[in-house]
């Protein structure tokens, strides 16, 4: 096992190993760094150092030739004929990446009906579009599509794979990584590429919001990564046109290990928060049909749509389509509005990418306040009906 | 019968506080728990063991810490615990973990199922389950919320309920198989006072491997082997007004108001 330690003659104390290290394993203890059990021996510690006081005996890993992989690639989801949001999404992200490192943007569909779907790829940015067509793919299943896709990557070699965080995406990404040999990064917040070597740089955040870890992925190709709805923005779209490349699925009627036996929706409209503009959040201090009679009230006079806490969804005052945070929608409106909402990582993690946050809470500490642009201390019962009431008036 | 259960001692991130100077996260004093999706893996699976018999094991990779998850899980019923800790395991991504957790799975002889939590609220992928389901070539649903029958046996099948954004799909999976599940499965028992202190007393249901009883090098593992890494680690940024506004309630209405009137929000 290699190592990493401390030439104590050089070192000045000041602590830039402690700060880089990613797994907090160097500690500062009388301003002397200490390295603790923890080390990984990811040697980012000795790039900080700027005296060469940290040393190791761990041979530097190659980079193996990529040269051979280029573009970017995007996996094109879709339902009942429409594409998704979340790939126009990726498409615009794609379209900056590509520039960047001057390459194109390609766009994987799948399915049985496609046609109609081509288009709106070119238009939404994708220089071309690999296209499967198939009976057997109508519904996503994870076998054929790895398959599918595992030949596509091997046959045409993309430098970068995004992937919607979605149902179909998170079943689907992971198993394609292993297969094709490639490392994946989830649910990403941020990509870009690193102006010096080329790669792509994935942001995500980790503990629960609490940290934002920059992620990449040196030894493989494609460099994969997911990326949740509602992060990144679409671009304007432009009449473009581009390449269709048809491709086949191979391989004979493989009797499928999962069968798809029934699919439903549930009773009533299931709503997408991610297209709201503008969304009120109730959190456990409104909880009484009061509380959601008011927020759903002042949603309704702002042309916006009520969602909740996890703790609201819990205890079944909304039903779970509603839920903002990690374990559920993330979102981004123009105006979200936290009414009783203490603001726990969890949830903050679905919400803090809002354009204007606001927070109504009678306690003046509650963590929802310091991610707001306004905040109102105060007894939401008292002051909702009275920003109904002057809505009604000034709007 | 026999099921494999995977459980990771995480970090319970609600506890997590960070350095209000450095931005840090302060690990010190957080409580470590068993992943709560974790939990209700392991509880779908005493439950099929009570419905069919057979045997139900935990697999944990982690710090010999550790121990206290799987001794837990012994506590809330399982039949025997195996924990994977070496130091040559840390900072092994997703890639890496799924490698290290096959080549214990193949030596541990034989399963009907494995099932494990979807998601760990640390680390917070979902990617271990799939990726461990394609190195031992598996069937995998992910995000399982209902298993309505399980016929384990040669030509084993089981028919499962998965969540998918707006409903549900009702599955059959060959066996053996790879589930990952949801909260919504179960509500996990607790652990039965007795058999945990069984448990934690004796250890003998308990089996530490490391990576050599693996048959692997350290360069197989751990960050050696894993395809990324993390280079930076900051705080989350916040960069909002962060306006107070007060007086009451009628006041304070007025003035969001016309904030938002002023940024053209209505
Ligand atoms: C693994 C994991 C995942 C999670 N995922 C999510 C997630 O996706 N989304 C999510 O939201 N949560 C999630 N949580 C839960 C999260 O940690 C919090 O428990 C939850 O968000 C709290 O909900 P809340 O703000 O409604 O309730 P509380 O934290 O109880 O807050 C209620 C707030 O209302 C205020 N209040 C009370 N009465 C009034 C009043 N009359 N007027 C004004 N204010 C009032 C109180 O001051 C308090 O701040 C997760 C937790 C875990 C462990």
């Amino acid at each position: 096992m290699p190592s990493v330690w401390i030439d104590y003659d050089r070192c000045d104390g000041c602590g830039l190993c402690a700060k880089k290290c990613p797994y907090d394993a160097v500690e500062m203890r009388d301003g002397i760094p200490h390295i603790l059990e923890q080390c990984t021996c990811c040697a980012l510690c000795l790039e900080a150092c700027k005296r060469g006081a940290l040393q190791t005996d761990l041979t530097a890993r190659t980079v193996p030739d990529f040269s051979a992989w280029k573009g970017v690639w995007v996996f094109a989801e879709h339902q009942q004929n429409a594409l998704q949001a979340i790939s126009l999404e990726l498409l615009g992200k794609a379209r900056e990446l590509a520039e960047q490192r001057s390459e194109t943007v390609s766009a994987l569909l799948l399915g049985d009906q496609g046609d109609p779907l081509v288009q709106p790829l070119f238009t939404a940015g994708a220089h071309r579009v690999y296209q499967v067509q198939d009976p057997r793919l109508r519904h996503y299943t994870t076998d054929a599509y790895t398959k599918s896709l595992a030949r596509l990557v091997e046959k045409y070699k993309p430098e970068i794979l995004l992937i919607g965080a979605t149902d179909i995406g998170r079943d689907l990404a992971p198993r394609l990584a292993r297969r094709v040999g490639a490392g994946l990064t989830a649910d990403c917040t941020e990509l870009s590429i690193d102006p010096e070597e080329g790669i792509l740089l994935q942001t995500r955040p980790a503990f629960g919001g609490n940290v934002m870890a920059t992620i990449v992925n040196r030894f493989s190709r494609p460099q994969m990564a997911t990326v949740r709805p509602g992060v990144m923005e679409k671009r304007a779209p432009e009449p473009l046109q581009g390449e269709l490349v048809a491709e086949q699925l191979e391989g004979g009627d493989q009797d499928s290990r999962v069968e798809i036996l029934e699919s439903w929706t549930e009773e009533g409209e299931r709503i997408d928060l991610s297209k709201a503009r503008v969304i009120v959040a109730a959190g456990r201090g409104a909880a009484s049909s009061e509380g959601l009679e008011l927020l759903e009230q002042l949603a309704r006079s702002l042309g916006g749509e009520l969602a909740g806490t996890r703790a609201m969804i819990e205890e079944q005052w909304l039903p779970d389509d509603r839920q903002i945070g990690q374990t559920g929608q993330t979102v981004r409106p123009e105006l979200y509005i936290g009414c009783g909402v203490s603001g726990a990582v969890q949830h903050r993690a679905g919400m803090a990418a809002s354009r204007y946050i606001i927070a109504v809470n009678k306690d003046p500490r509650a963590p929802l306040l310091s991610v707001a642009d306004w905040s109102i201390v105060g007894d939401l019962f008292q002051v909702v009906p009275e920003l109904i009431s002057i809505l009604s008036r000034r709007i | 019968m026999k099921i494999i259960v995977l459980i990771k001692q995480v970090p319970d991130t609600t506890e997590i506080k960070l350095d209000p100077k450095t931005g840090n996260l302060l690990r010190e004093g957080v409580p470590s728990i068993i992943n709560p999706d974790d939990r209700h893996a392991l509880e779908a699976a005493l439950r099929l063991k009570e419905a069919h018999g057979g045997r139900v094991a935990v697999l944990s990779m982690g710090p010999q810490q550790a121990i206290d998850a799987v001794s837990e899980a012994l506590g809330m019923g399982a039949d025997e615990g195996v924990l994977l800790s070496d130091s040559a395991f840390a900072g092994s991504d997703t890639w890496a973990t799924s490698f290290t957790l096959s080549r214990a799975i193949r030596k541990m002889d034989g399963f009907d199922l494995i099932l494990c939590g979807r998601q760990a609220i640390d680390g917070d992928t979902a990617q271990v389950g799939p990726q461990l389901a394609e190195i031992l070539d598996l069937p995998q649903v992910t995000a399982v919320c209902g298993i309505s029958s399980f016929e384990p046996g040669a030509s084993g099948r089981s028919q499962v309920l998965r969540r998918v954004r707006g409903g549900y799909q009702r599955l059959n999976c060959t066996l053996p198989a790879l589930f990952t599940v949801v909260s919504e499965i179960n509500t996990p028992r607790c652990p039965h006072m007795e058999r945990l202190l069984r448990a934690c007393k004796t250890k003998t249901a308990i089996k530490h491997w490391n990576c050599a009883d693996l048959g692997l090098k350290t360069q197989e593992v751990g960050l050696a082997e894993s395809l990324t890494q993390v280079i930076t680690t900051f705080p989350p940024k916040t960069r909002r007004k962060s306006e107070i506004l007060e007086g009451d309630p009628r006041s304070v209405a007025g003035q969001l108001v016309d904030r938002l009137q002023d940024n053209k929000l209505i």
